[in-house]
């Protein structure tokens, strides 16, 4: 059995609503896990969760299994957990290249205040620039880049924090041209062989069916399948809930 | 050109302030209405030290500049949890706590009747007592001010508090802990406004606590938004406009009873001409 990062027994309530309810979830390294499921399902939660962008009521992620609480996204980030956002984060008053430094800078205060920008941080950030095929805009403003560039840009500082070993990815294909999905198609896999626990929230069915390794469908907070992912696709209560009689 | 002096010496001050304020509220994005509660802790603590205690000044600004950070960091510890809204009211509720310090704390601070006395800077037996001397010290320490500035926004730091002031949620999924770089950055600029504060004690020779009110912190504002957020550039020409323009509206010929209060009004003016048609200032790099 493969070495994976678990969610166990995850409780995330809004008010009165349940959004992920009593969910353990297992996510194996080198592996690619599909998560589906209607809007409202509990998808994005799950990895605002996993992320300590939202912590979780309850539960407890183990990686390599060790029991690691996650109460805020440092939490997160020292446990080797990265992610992109459905909706695009880019600093869009700062230019490309230093949306990427920021990925390889010192965290601390005096490390950060005695660093400038090296030569060799600035080959990394080219390198991850020519990967997402966003070379030349490296001295452009986030912001005057168009929504797709924006993405790519959010996989390029992923492509950057080599400690990660677990990413979630919340719908990285949305709004992508073809060109640009087939770039990010193949960083994903990358990513995979290199080791990674990949979780792929995704909307477009034909990606997570040849992508995903596992694929999990949740609906109302729970998880109502989960298995191989052309077995799980054809369940009668998937197909109910996810696309409809 | 005693004058010309006195207005360069004024506008230097103001600049070392704009500057320190900006890295804070134009880099950060961190609204605070506390800069002038430092520049009154370095204005009476090197007062203090100079008067009652007979210290040199320069000891005595150093003491002053790291007890404002001290202060800075005790109650930053609180305030960088905070952020928009939240922020900008607890900062001014530490420019009105500290401000009934000055005025109260009379066994200390002589309350109303302030810190008469306060002599000019000395090396051995050179004395800064010259207007022109004291000048060439202030612009000195205005240039050191800067250029330690500069580096900070220029390096690794900056980019971080720039980050911070975009999208504060994001960069700490990367793994920044930005309560830690906000706090930082509070003690730094308010170690910077004490500076400013201990060459204004000396400088005017008197201080007492009306000259940091809550007023004052919102002029600061002002000036740097006139200049422009997030550039030094900015900070010192918006004190150049707001030291000189008092000046410059004395020869408008207002009557004598209205001047101060047309003065005030003009101020608003240019700032609600600013917000309407330059919302960068003359040099910022973000809107208000």
């Amino acid at each position: 059995m493969r070495p994976s990062c678990t969610l166990q027994s995850a409780v995330k309530t809004f008010g009165g609503v349940c959004a992920v309810d009593n969910v353990t979830l297992s996510f194996p390294f080198g592996m690619i896990t599909g998560i589906i499921g209607p809007n409202g399902s509990g998808k994005s939660t799950i990895v605002h969760g996993m992320s300590g962008v939202v912590p979780f009521d309850s539960g407890i992620v183990h990686i390599g299994g060790i029991a690691l609480p996650i109460s805020s996204p440092y939490d997160a980030y020292q446990r080797g957990i990265c992610r992109t956002f459905q909706e695009v984060r880019v600093f869009e008053h700062m230019t490309v290249r230093e949306n990427l430094l920021l990925m390889l800078a010192q965290r601390t205060i005096g490390g950060s205040l005695c660093e400038h920008t090296h030569t060799t941080l600035t080959k990394k950030v080219d390198d991850a620039l020519s990967r997402v095929g966003l070379d030349g805009k490296q001295h452009e403003y986030a912001e005057k880049l168009s929504y797709g560039q924006r993405k790519l840009l959010e996989i390029a500082r992923i492509l950057l924090l080599d400690a990660s070993a677990v990413v979630l990815f919340d719908e990285p294909f949305a709004g992508l041209f073809k060109v640009s999905i087939e770039k990010v198609r193949e960083i994903i896999l990358e990513l995979k062989d290199q080791g990674k626990a990949i979780v792929l929230i995704e909307h477009n069915m034909e990606l997570i069916r040849e992508l995903s390794d596992h694929l999990v469908v949740m609906d109302g907070g729970i998880v109502l399948a989960q298995g191989i992912p052309h077995e799980v696709l054809s369940l009668p209560r998937v197909i109910e809930a996810y696309i409809g009689k | 050109m005693d004058y010309l002096i006195h207005l360069a010496i004024l506008f230097s001050i103001y600049a070392m302030l704009g500057i320190t304020l900006n890295v804070l509220v134009g880099y950060t994005g961190l609204l605070s209405v506390s800069h002038a509660s430092f520049f009154g802790i370095g204005a009476y603590g090197t007062a203090l030290l100079m008067v009652d205690a007979h210290w040199n000044f320069f000891p005595a600004l150093m003491l002053a500049s790291i007890v404002g950070g001290m202060i800075a960091y005790m109650i930053g510890c609180v305030l960088s949890r905070f952020r928009d809204d939240y922020y900008a009211l607890g900062s001014l509720g530490l420019n009105v706590i500290i401000f009934s310090f000055f005025l109260n704390l009379q066994t200390i601070t002589r309350g109303p009747l302030g810190i008469p006395g306060i002599v000019r800077p000395n090396i051995g037996s050179f004395h800064f007592s010259e207007n022109s001397m004291f000048l060439a010290l202030v612009l000195c320490a205005l240039a050191l001010l800067w250029m330690f500035f500069h580096h900070v926004t220029r390096s690794s730091f900056g980019m971080v508090l720039r980050a911070i002031r975009e999208d504060e949620d994001a960069i700490q999924v990367f793994g920044y802990r930005t309560h830690f770089f906000k706090l930082a950055i509070f003690v730094l600029s308010a170690m910077g406004a004490s500076i400013a504060g201990a060459f204004f004690a000396s400088y005017i020779s008197y201080i007492d606590p009306f000259s940091f009110t809550v007023n004052e912190s919102v002029f600061l504002l002002a000036l740097i938004i006139l200049g422009g957020l997030a550039s030094h550039t900015g900070s010192v020409l918006g004190a150049l406009i707001f030291v000189l323009l008092p000046e410059a509206l004395r020869f408008v010929g207002f009557p004598q009873e209205y001047a101060a209060q047309m003065r005030q009004l003009v101020y608003g003016v240019l700032l609600i001409i600013l917000v309407l048609y330059r919302p960068r200032g003359i040099a910022g790099t973000y809107t208000f």
